[in-house]
């Protein structure tokens, strides 16, 4: 979409100029961290207003940011919030993940689309992610858990938990229930590498993009002419599915169904061996992972790059207007942190009730893999720790690179020892 | 406690079975909701009413 036409939202970000002077206005979401597991100060510095006007990149236009958890409830499950729009803004000054159109993401890829062609496509997957699906899924996750600790083993102490663990996991797991063969999985993890990485030049970022959407398109024939126990066979199998839809869901789910599992796992792993107290506690009452995997998706929050809306039509949140085609950025790690919401909220704490954050978002859109994630994690992280009762980091916590410029946070690798 | 489901704004997510196992369950075919109990008493249904995404499901006193 290298054709960026101005925006339709003009006229609403002019008429809002009159209220800019009796606000400090931020220039967009902080994303600058001072330390590891923390969301930027700058960000939470933020939360004194659940719901404030920011600048957005790279015009300057005034648009919302939200921090607070009500605000966040009331926006994401306002269907006058929509994000199925030409995004030509981002929230941050990285280059601009959000943009998009409905010229290059390819049918079927359903994050981009509003109700009813989002309820539609959307549907055609969720009946493969629920609970019960996900429980009798459990004994194979479990397979592929022991034999990847057997391969962390195996790589001797100092080796990489990311590569041989974090990625690996949730990679395995999702190519198995599309059916794709795991066998590609350097070409589509580069390539959904190079999608999220923010600071790789969009160009290069919509190659990736193209690529891994003509890896997926490219399978669907074989799929419908013989045809797995798997979800690409089935969807190609639908009548009411295009080829390009097919390609389009399959291209959402391998992205969404790697990245940020792996990367939970990997920060999460650090963020364990980084709070001793936690973690023997964890390891002492293994009866606690259900709320330990919780707390750890609010407490690391690693969807940092904020949910996105455009607004439809006028709405009143908060006692303030926000102005149809003006942008919304929900920024779910300080939602996850705001103490209205949560007690001390910036302490890990694997006892407490997490019920209600939303690092798996809120609304329609949220994760429809979120209960694969909850399995994969809580077996993932039990087995771990079980196989190695001496887990430690192989280098000093300061020298693991962390994923700060990219559309999910995280570690990009964790030396560990034991 | 009387809890009602619209299942056309369900989104599927899977929050309430989670949240209540023994009143919600979820269908095979979109996993969609389906209320098991319609008369629960306790308090996890209640959370589950506050935590579905869609705002599918509602409770009434009584
Ligand atoms: C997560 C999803 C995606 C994101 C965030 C994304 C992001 C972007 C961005 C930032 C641009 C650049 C706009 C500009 O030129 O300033 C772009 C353009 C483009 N994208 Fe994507 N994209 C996504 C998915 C896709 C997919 C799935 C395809 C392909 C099937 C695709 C194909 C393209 C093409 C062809 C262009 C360039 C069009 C042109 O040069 O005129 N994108 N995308
Ligand atoms: C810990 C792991 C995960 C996290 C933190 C996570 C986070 C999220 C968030 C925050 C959203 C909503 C974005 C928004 O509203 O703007 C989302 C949507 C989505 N996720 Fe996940 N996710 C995880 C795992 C997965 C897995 C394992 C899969 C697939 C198998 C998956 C597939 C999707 C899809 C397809 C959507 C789009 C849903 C829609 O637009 O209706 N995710 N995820
Ligand atoms: S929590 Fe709400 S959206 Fe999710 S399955 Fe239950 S009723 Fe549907």
């Amino acid at each position: 979409m290298g054709a960026l036409s101005p925006p339709t939202v003009l006229g609403a970000a002019v008429t809002s100029l009159e209220t800019a002077a009796a606000e400090d206005l931020p220039d967009g979401m902080p994303y600058h961290r001072e330390t590891r597991h923390d969301p930027p100060a700058a960000l939470l510095a933020l939360q004194d207003q659940p719901l404030r006007r920011m600048r957005y990149y790279p015009d300057g236009a005034e648009g919302w940011l939200v921090t607070g958890h009500a605000a966040a409830r009331a926006v994401l499950s306002d269907p006058r919030f929509i994000v199925g729009e030409r995004f030509v803004r981002s929230p941050t000054e990285l280059p601009h993940f959000f943009v998009s159109s409905s010229e290059h993401v390819p049918p079927g890829f359903f994050f981009f689309y509003d109700p009813p062609d989002h309820t539609r496509l959307r549907r055609k997957v969720t009946g493969v992610f629920t609970l019960n699906r996900m429980r009798a899924l459990s004994a194979r996750i479990a397979d592929i858990v022991d034999e990847r600790v057997a391969a962390l083993r195996d790589a001797g102490s100092g080796a990489d938990l990311v590569r041989e663990f974090a990625l690996p996991v949730p990679s395995l797991v999702i190519c198995e229930m599309l059916g794709v063969p795991y066998a590609d999985r350097d070409d589509f993890q580069r390539t959904s590498n190079d999608i999220f990485d923010q600071s790789l030049p969009v160009a290069k970022r919509n190659e990736a993009s193209m690529e891994l959407f003509g890896y997926v398109h490219g399978l669907v024939p074989a799929k419908r002419a013989a045809p797995g126990d798997d979800l690409l066979s089935t969807l190609a199998a639908d009548a009411d599915l295009t080829d390009d839809e097919v390609g389009g869901i399959g291209m959402i789910l391998l992205l969404g169904g790697h990245e940020t599992t792996a990367n939970m796992f990997g920060l999460g792993t650090l963020a364990l061996l980084e709070h001793p107290g936690q973690l023997a506690r964890l390891r002492a009452e293994p009866g606690l992972m259900e709320g330990a995997v919780e707390e750890l998706l609010r407490y690391l929050t690693v969807a940092h790059a904020g949910m996105m809306r455009i607004v439809k039509e006028d709405a009143e949140i908060d006692g303030r207007l926000l102005r149809a085609g003006e942008y919304v950025t929900v920024a779910p790690h300080a939602v996850n942190r705001d103490p209205s919401r949560f007690d001390r909220p910036d302490e890990l704490d694997l006892g407490r009730d997490a019920q209600g954050h939303m690092a798996f978002g809120h609304g329609v859109h949220q994760c429809v893999g979120q209960q694969l994630a909850r399995v994969e994690m809580r077996i993932g992280f039990a087995k771990l720790l079980e196989a190695f009762p001496g887990l430690r980091l192989a280098v000093p916590p300061e020298e693991v690179p962390l994923r700060t410029d990219m559309f999910i946070y995280g570690v990009d690798s964790l030396p560990v020892a034991w | 406690m009387r809890i009602t489901a619209d299942r056309e704004r369900c989104a599927s997510a899977g929050m309430c079975a989670l949240t209540a196992p023994g009143v919600f369950d979820q269908d095979d075919e979109d996993g969609r909701v389906v209320v098991l109990n319609g008369e629960p008493v306790g308090g996890d249904a209640a959370d589950a009413v506050d935590l579905c995404p869609s705002g599918a499901l509602s409770a009434a006193d009584g």
